[in-house]
C-alpha cells in the first residue's frame, strides 16, 4: 500500500463509504424522525433492522428450500415483503406497549425501556435463530465494473440508488403529504399539532412505522451486502446509524441522510488508513522484536488496524456531541433559563 | 438524611438486631455450602454487584447522569489487577497495593470520562458514556499486537489469588476442625469491603457532597445559582462511582483468577443499571436489595429451568443465559411502566413522613 | 463610584439571534436599598438578571460589584461573590424537603469535601449540624418552618416563594435578586412578602426585585430602574418614576396598564 496507486484506492474507500453510508442513512432516518417527534432515542431501532434481514433470510431460505424455480430477484423480494410488514408491526407494538405510556415521564424512562426493548428483541431473535452467524445464501453474484482503476459491483450500485430512491420517497411523503405535515407539525410543537385536530397517536405511530420499513430494507442491503447475518448486527450498527443522525443533526431528515453517508465514508477511509497513519516502522527507534516484526511484514505494522474501525464511530460521536451537538445540520439550540 | 443523633445513645434494642444480623452474615457462608460450594461463589458475586451497583448509584442515582459505560472502570480495576499480580508481565504485586492502585486509576478514568459529558444532557450523556464503554472493551480486546498489552481476547489467567504472606484466599484449610474453602475465604473479605463501601455511600449521601449531587440531579441551573460548582461535583461524581467499579474489578480479577474483554461489555452495564433502577435509583437500601435480586435470581432460575425443561421437554430450549437476559430486558420494561421509583419506597418520600426531628427552638 | 453603591452596571447588552434582549443598560444599585426593576412584559427583566448572575454573557458592557468587577463570571461564582436569586418560574429541588433545599444553599458558604464526608470528623460534623442549625433557623425566618421536612414539590405555592427566598438567603447574599416574588399571590401574602423584604432589608441585604405588582413595588423600593424593549427608559426614586411621560406611555401605550392591583 506504499505509495502506489493512490488514487483508486482512495476511489474504492469512497466508493465502499457510500454503499455502506447510505446503508447508514437509511437507518438513520427512523432515529431522527421519532427524535424529532418525541424526543426519544429508538434504542431498539437497530434490533429492528437485525429483525428484517432475519425474517428476509428465512424467506429466502424457505423459498430455495421448497426449490422453488424463481428468478434471484423475485425471491429476494419475497423477502421483502415478508420482512417489511413484520417490522412495521414490531415497531407498532413497540411503540404502544413501550414508549407511549411514558410520553409523559421524565426522560430517563422511556430511554430505559427502550433498552430493555433491544435486549428483548435480541433475545428473541436468538431464540428464533440460534446464535450461529448465518449465510446469505449466493444467489446472485455481483459483477464489479472498473472505473478508474476501483472497482463497484452492481450490487453497491443498486443499495445507493435505491437507498436514494428510498430517501426521496420520504422527502416527498414528508414534504408533500398531510401525513407529512402533520409529523412536521408535531415535531415543531405536539401539543399544538393536537389542537388543530392532528392525531398525535397516529402521527408518532408513523414515525415509527415508516422507520421501520426503511429499517427493514437496510437490513437487508446489509445482509446482501455482506452475506451473514447475526442476532447481534443490530446492535452496532444501530449504533452507528445514531451517530450519523447526530452528526447530520438530530430530528433533521436531510442531516440524516447526510451524516449517514459521511459517517460511511469516513469509516471506510478511517479503516482503509488507518494502518498506514499509525505504521510504526517509520520510526527510527524499534526494539529488536519490532524490527523483526517490520521486516517479516514488508514494513507495515501498525499501532492500530482496520481492527480498530468501529472504534471510529465511536469518537465521531462523542466528539459531534462535545463540540457541535447541534450537528452538522442541526440548528444551535440556546439555552433560555 | 439528617445523620448526627447529637450525642444521644442507641437503645439496646438496635445493639441487639446489629448483633442478630452480624451473626446471620458470618454463618452465612456454611449455610450457604450447604447447597454446594458454588452457591457460596454466587453470594460472592452478590457482594460484587452491590459494590457496582452503589457506584453506579452515586452518579445516576445522586447525581442523576446517566452512565451506560459504567462497566469500563470494572473493567479498569479487573485489567489492573490482572497486570500487576499475574505470570503476563511477570509483576506479582499484593493485592492490599494493587486494589488502590486499581481504585486510583478507575478515578483518573471516572474523570477523563466525566469530563467530555459535562455539558451533555440526558439522552446524549447516555450515549457518549456507552461509546467509552465500547471504546474501552474494543481496546481491551485488540491491544495485543503490535505489543501485547492486553492479551487481546484471549485475556489473561493464571492471575494470583489474594494472599497474605503464606496465607492464600484460594486454597481449602481448616482450623481446629472447622474446614473452610477458598471462595468462603474470599466471602469475608467483600463481607468486609462491602460493609465499608455501604457505609462510605451512606455517608457520601449525607453530607455537604451528597446534597449537591442531588441538587445537580433535581435542578442543574438553580445548583450552579446556589453556588455550586456543577463541574467539579460532576467529576467528583464519576470519579467516587469509578472507584467503586475499580475496587470491585480487582476482586473480580483474583476470585476468578481469569478475565477476558468479553465480561465487560454493554450488557454487564445495562446490567448494574437494572440493579439501581430496580431499586429505586439514589436509595442505597433498595440498590442493595436490586443488586441481591438481580444477582440471585438468574442463579436460582438458572438451577430450575434447566431441569424443569428436561423435566417437560426432554430437553433445554431455553439456556440460562438467554433466559436471563430475556427477563432483564422484560424487568427493564415493566419496573419503568408500573414501578418507576424501584421496588423499595425511596427513602425521600420516608423522610416526608416522618415527625420533623429537628425541635424548634 | 462612591462607597454607597453596590452594583454599577454599564451598558450592558444582550442579543438572543435576532432579538435584541438588552441594549446598553446602565444602572447602579446602592447598599442596603431595595431597588425595583419594572417594565412591561418583554422588557429585558429577566434577561438582565440572567446577565448578572452569569447564566449568559453579556455581548457588550459590565459589571462592578462591591467595587470588583464580575468579569464573565459563571452562576456559582456570583453566588459566590454574593449576588443570589430567585427564578420567575420556581426552581426549587421539587423531590428533597425544604429544609434540604435551604441546606443546599449553605453550600457555597461551607467546605466539607470528598474526605470530609467519609470521615466525618470532628470539624465537619460541626459543620452539618451549623449547616442545619442555620437552614432551619432560615425557614423560620421566612415562615415555613412547620414544612420544614415536606418534599417541596408538595409545599403550597406561597411556601414554595419563600423557601426560594430562604434558600437565596442561606448563600449569605450581599445582594439579594427576586424575579418576581408576588406573582400570584393574592393581597394577603403580598403584604406578608412586603414585611419579609423588609425585614431582609433592615438585617443587612440589599435587595433587587423585579415586580409587575406596582403596589408592592411603589411601597417597598427606594428606587426602580424601568426597562422597555431593552432599554431604559428611567432610573430614579418612585415618586419620579410614576411620573415620568416615558413610563406612563410605555406602559399605557403597551398591554399593561399601571392599574393597581386590587385598588
Amino acid at each position: 500500500m506504499q505509495g502506489e496507486n493512490r488514487v483508486d484506492i482512495l476511489l474504492q474507500q469512497l466508493i465502499n463509504g457510500l454503499t455502506l453510508g447510505s446503508v447508514y442513512a437509511l437507518v438513520a432516518l427512523g432515529y431522527t424522525m421519532v427524535y424529532g417527534i418525541i424526543g426519544l432515542i429508538n434504542f431498539a431501532h437497530g434490533e429492528v433492522v437485525m429483525i428484517g434481514a432475519m425474517v428476509a433470510l428465512s424467506v429466502v431460505t424457505a423459498l430455495l428450500g421448497a426449490h422453488v424455480s424463481l428468478p434471484a430477484a423475485v425471491i429476494i423480494l419475497a423477502g421483502l415483503f415478508v420482512a417489511i410488514p413484520t417490522c412495521m408491526v414490531i415497531a407498532y407494538a413497540m411503540e404502544k406497549i413501550a414508549y407511549r405510556p411514558l410520553r409523559k415521564a421524565p426522560r430517563l424512562a422511556p430511554l430505559i425501556t427502550a433498552i430493555g426493548m433491544s435486549i428483548i428483541l435480541q433475545n428473541m431473535a436468538l431464540i428464533v435463530w440460534g446464535r450461529n452467524y448465518l449465510t446469505f445464501p449466493t444467489i446472485i453474484q455481483p459483477t464489479p465494473y472498473n472505473i478508474l482503476g476501483a472497482s463497484i459491483t452492481d450490487l453497491q450500485v443498486l443499495i445507493i440508488v435505491l437507498a436514494g430512491l428510498l430517501m426521496g420517497g420520504l422527502v416527498f411523503v414528508v414534504q408533500r403529504t398531510r401525513l407529512g405535515m402533520a409529523m412536521r407539525a408535531t415535531a415543531q410543537n405536539p401539543q399544538v399539532a393536537g389542537l388543530m385536530g392532528i392525531d398525535i397517536n397516529v402521527v408518532i405511530s408513523a414515525a415509527f412505522v415508516i422507520g421501520a420499513a426503511l429499517a427493514a430494507v437496510a437490513g437487508l442491503m446489509v445482509m446482501t451486502y455482506y452475506g451473514i447475518a447475526h442476532y447481534y448486527m443490530g446492535f452496532l450498527l444501530g449504533l452507528k446509524a445514531f451517530t450519523a443522525a447526530v452528526l447530520g443533526g438530530i430530528g433533521n431528515l436531510a442531516g440524516a441522510m447526510l451524516g449517514g453517508i459521511l459517517l460511511g465514508i469516513i469509516e471506510a477511509l478511517g479503516a482503509g488508513y488507518i494502518g498506514d497513519v499509525t505504521n510504526i516502522c517509520g520510526f527510527p527507534f524499534l526494539s529488536d522484536t519490532l524490527q523483526q516484526q517490520c521486516a517479516g511484514s514488508d514494513g507495515q505494522v501498525s499501532m492500530f488496524g482496520s481492527n480498530y474501525q468501529d472504534v471510529f464511530a465511536f469518537f465521531v460521536l462523542i466528539l459531534v456531541l462535545i463540540f457541535r451537538p447541534s450537528g452538522l445540520l442541526g440548528e444551535r439550540v440556546s439555552e433560555r433559563a | 438524611m439528617t445523620a448526627h443523633r447529637g450525642g444521644k445513645s442507641i437503645p439496646p434494642k438496635v445493639w441487639a438486631g446489629v448483633a442478630m444480623v452480624a451473626i446471620a452474615l458470618a454463618l452465612l457462608p456454611f449455610v450457604a455450602a450447604l447447597a454446594g460450594q458454588a452457591w457460596v461463589r454466587i453470594l460472592n458475586f452478590a457482594m460484587i454487584y452491590i459494590m457496582l451497583a452503589l457506584g453506579l448509584n452515586i452518579v445516576v442515582g445522586f447525581a442523576g447522569l446517566l452512565d451506560l459505560g459504567y462497566i469500563a472502570f470494572y473493567a479498569v480495576g479487573a485489567y489492573m489487577y490482572a497486570l500487576l499480580a499475574s505470570p503476563h508481565f511477570g509483576v506479582h504485586l499484593p493485592f492490599w497495593v494493587i486494589l488502590p492502585l486499581g481504585a486510583g486509576l478507575a478515578c483518573i478514568f471516572g474523570v477523563l470520562l466525566g469530563t467530555p459529558t459535562l455539558k451533555l444532557r440526558g439522552d446524549y450523556l447516555a450515549i457518549v458514556t456507552l461509546g467509552f464503554g465500547e471504546i474501552i472493551r474494543i481496546f481491551l480486546n485488540n491491544l495485543n499486537a503490535p505489543v501485547n498489552v492486553t492479551n487481546g481476547p484471549q485475556g489473561i489467567n493464571l492471575i494470583d489469588p489474594f494472599r497474605i504472606g503464606s496465607f492464600s484466599f484460594a486454597k481449602a484449610e481448616s482450623f481446629g476442625g472447622i474446614s473452610i474453602s477458598g471462595p468462603q475465604k474470599y466471602y469475608y473479605v467483600l463481607l468486609l469491603l462491602t460493609i465499608a463501601v455501604i457505609v462510605i455511600n451512606l455517608r457520601l449521601q449525607n453530607s455537604r457532597l451528597g446534597r449537591a449531587w442531588e441538587a445537580i440531579r433535581e435542578d442543574e441551573v438553580a445548583a450552579k445559582a446556589m453556588g455550586i460548582n456543577t463541574r467539579n461535583v460532576k467529576l467528583l461524581a464519576f470519579a467516587m462511582g469509578a472507584s467503586f467499579g475499580g475496587i470491585a474489578g480487582g476482586i473480580f480479577s483474583a476470585t476468578q483468577e481469569f478475565v477476558s474483554p468479553e465480561s465487560f461489555g454493554l450488557f454487564e452495564s445495562i446490567i448494574v443499571l437494572a440493579m439501581v433502577v430496580l431499586g429505586g435509583m439514589g436509595n442505597i437500601p433498595g440498590v442493595i436489595l436490586g443488586a441481591i435480586l438481580l444477582t440471585l435470581l438468574p442463579e436460582v432460575l438458572r438451577s430450575t429451568m434447566e431441569p424443569l425443561q428436561n423435566l417437560l421437554f426432554g430437553r433445554v430450549l431455553l439456556d440460562a443465559e438467554t433466559v436471563r437476559l430475556l427477563v432483564f430486558g422484560i424487568a427493564l420494561v415493566a419496573i419503568m411502566l408500573y414501578r418507576p421509583a424501584g421496588l423499595w419506597p425511596s427513602a425521600v418520600r420516608k423522610r416526608e413522613l416522618e415527625a420533623p426531628k429537628v425541635a424548634a427552638s | 463610584m462612591s462607597q454607597l453603591s453596590l452594583l454599577v452596571a454599564k451598558d450592558i447588552s444582550k442579543r438572543f439571534g435576532g432579538v435584541q434582549a438588552l441594549t446598553d443598560v446602565s444602572f447602579t444599585i446602592n447598599h442596603g436599598e431595595i431597588y425595583g426593576l419594572i417594565g412591561p412584559n418583554g422588557a429585558g427583566k429577566t434577561s438582565l438578571f440572567n446577565v448578572l448572575t452569569g447564566i449568559y454573557e453579556p455581548d457588550g458592557g459590565s459589571f462592578i460589584f462591591d467595587g470588583e468587577p464580575l468579569e464573565r463570571a459563571k452562576p456559582n461564582e456570583v453566588a459566590e461573590r454574593g449576588i443570589a436569586r430567585t427564578f420567575q418560574n420556581i426552581r426549587l429541588f421539587q423531590n428533597l424537603s425544604a429544609l434540604e433545599n435551604v441546606m443546599i444553599g449553605r453550600h457555597v458558604r461551607t467546605k466539607a469535601g470528598v474526605f470530609g464526608a467519609i470521615l466525618r470528623d470532628k470539624r465537619t460534623l460541626a459543620e452539618e449540624a451549623a449547616i442545619e442549625k442555620r437552614s432551619y433557623e432560615l425557614l423560620e425566618y421566612v415562615g415555613v418552618s412547620k414544612r420544614a421536612n415536606d418534599l417541596a414539590k408538595h409545599l403550597a405555592y406561597g411556601d414554595q416563594r419563600r423557601l426560594e427566598i430562604a434558600r437565596a438567603l442561606a448563600t449569605e447574599p450581599k445582594l439579594l435578586a427576586l424575579d418576581e416574588p408576588a406573582a400570584g399571590m393574592n393581597a394577603t401574602e403580598t403584604q406578608a412578602l412586603k414585611r419579609l423584604l423588609e425585614d431582609i432589608r433592615r438585617d443587612g441585604t440589599t435587595i433587587l426585585l423585579i415586580e409587575h405588582d406596582m403596589k408592592l413595588v411603589m411601597s417597598v423600593c427606594a428606587r426602580v430602574l424601568v426597562l422597555d424593549y431593552g432599554k431604559k427608559i428611567a432610573e430614579g426614586t418612585c415618586a419620579v418614576v410614576q411620573n415620568d411621560p416615558k413610563v406612563i406611555a410605555a406602559y399605557l401605550g403597551g398591554e399593561v396598564t399601571l392599574d393597581l392591583k386590587g385598588a
